[in-house]
């Protein structure tokens, strides 16, 4: 089991990607430029937090074509496990391989700060540890996190429940004002069809351990990760 | 020397949120008639001579200027003009 973090120029949360992984969740973690174009054998996949290339043009649009990106499309289009957080949930949509796009937050703030996400689908790899309907505390940091798709898009999400978290109250109910930055339906986490491509605006990698505020990040990492091995496992 | 200016703006059906800030800040100007504001980007690309341009410009839009899940966009090609002139304002407004 191998975890890779791929590092762009204006990834800034690399390093708590790494950390996150290495540190808390003690597995084997690389950092990936995205010069490269070879994956080095890592079974998980990250695309971290930043800004990417500057957000120039559109955030994530110029990442999505960086050589890295090729291989990354590759892996996450045989089946295994990409997860992208904020920038990286980004880069992931302007790639194709997750539906919609985020544009700038309604309130046309920067928002940081913690959020509760109840959890919708808990038969996915990313969150096999959660249950439906879990509140999770975890922290959001975006300028453009207003998750849009078309009505079609929509309808398939809601139809295969792709739709992995939405912003809540602390009590789980979802309302408007839980919504931090003008989300269709609140959503703040989907997969893709196959459930091996994740994307949240939210951040997981910062909320792995009590000391910094909240350790809920980690049943997110750990379900990737015991997925990966019982995958190997069974040979899947 | 050719030259494209593009302009690219959100789908109509999407909030544009700094539209509607400078919309309220035109109205509190007092500048009533204000009904709305969208916000685009313009580019100016100077190319080499050559066949195919229009086809080349448009493949550029679709892949990578803009966003076909969130945007438009619009472009026109000059090539009778200085690229390095002023900018000619919004297309469709001559």
């Amino acid at each position: 089991m191998k975890v890779g973090v791929i590092v762009f120029p204006g990834s800034n949360c690399d390093q708590d990607a790494y950390h996150a992984f290495r540190d808390n969740l003690k597995q084997p973690v690389e950092l990936i430029w995205h010069q490269e174009t070879d994956l080095k054998g890592v079974d998980l996949v990250v695309l971290p937090g930043g800004f990417s290339y500057g957000d120039y043009l559109r955030t994530g649009a110029i990442a999505r074509f960086a050589p890295i990106m090729r291989s990354v499309e590759k892996f996450a289009r045989s089946g295994k496990l990409v997860l992208g957080i904020c920038n990286g949930f980004q880069v992931l949509c302007e790639a194709g391989l997750l539906p919609g796009a985020l544009v700038r937050n309604a309130g046309l703030k920067f928002v940081c700060r913690y959020v509760n996400l109840r959890v919708e689908n808990a038969e996915t790899a990313l969150t096999a540890h959660c249950r439906v309907g879990q509140v999770l505390r975890i922290p959001i940091a975006h300028g453009d996190g207003c998750y849009v798709c078309d009505e079609e898009s929509y309808e398939q999400l809601s139809r295969n429940r792709q739709v992995l978290f939405r912003y809540g109250e602390a009590d789980g109910r979802i309302t408007l004002d839980s919504n931090p930055n003008g989300s269709m339906d609140n959503i703040a986490g989907i997969a893709n069809e196959r459930f091996n491509v994740f994307g949240m605006m939210p951040h997981p990698e910062r909320a792995t351990e009590k000391l910094l505020g909240s350790a809920d990040g980690r049943l997110l990492l750990s379900s990737l990760i015991e997925s990966v091995i019982n995958g190997a496992r069974t040979g899947a | 020397m050719p030259y494209a200016d593009i302009i690219v703006t959100l789908k109509p059906t999407l909030l544009d949120a700094q539209g509607r800030v400078v919309q309220n800040a035109l109205l509190s100007l007092g500048y009533e008639k204000v009904m709305n504001v969208r916000i685009g980007k313009y580019m100016r690309m100077e190319l080499a001579e050559g066949e195919d341009l229009e086809r080349q410009v448009k493949e550029m839009c679709d892949r990578l200027l803009a966003n076909p899940v969130i945007e438009n966009y619009h472009f026109e090609i000059h090539r009778d003009a200085d690229g390095n002139g002023t900018p000619p304002g919004l297309p469709n407004t001559e």
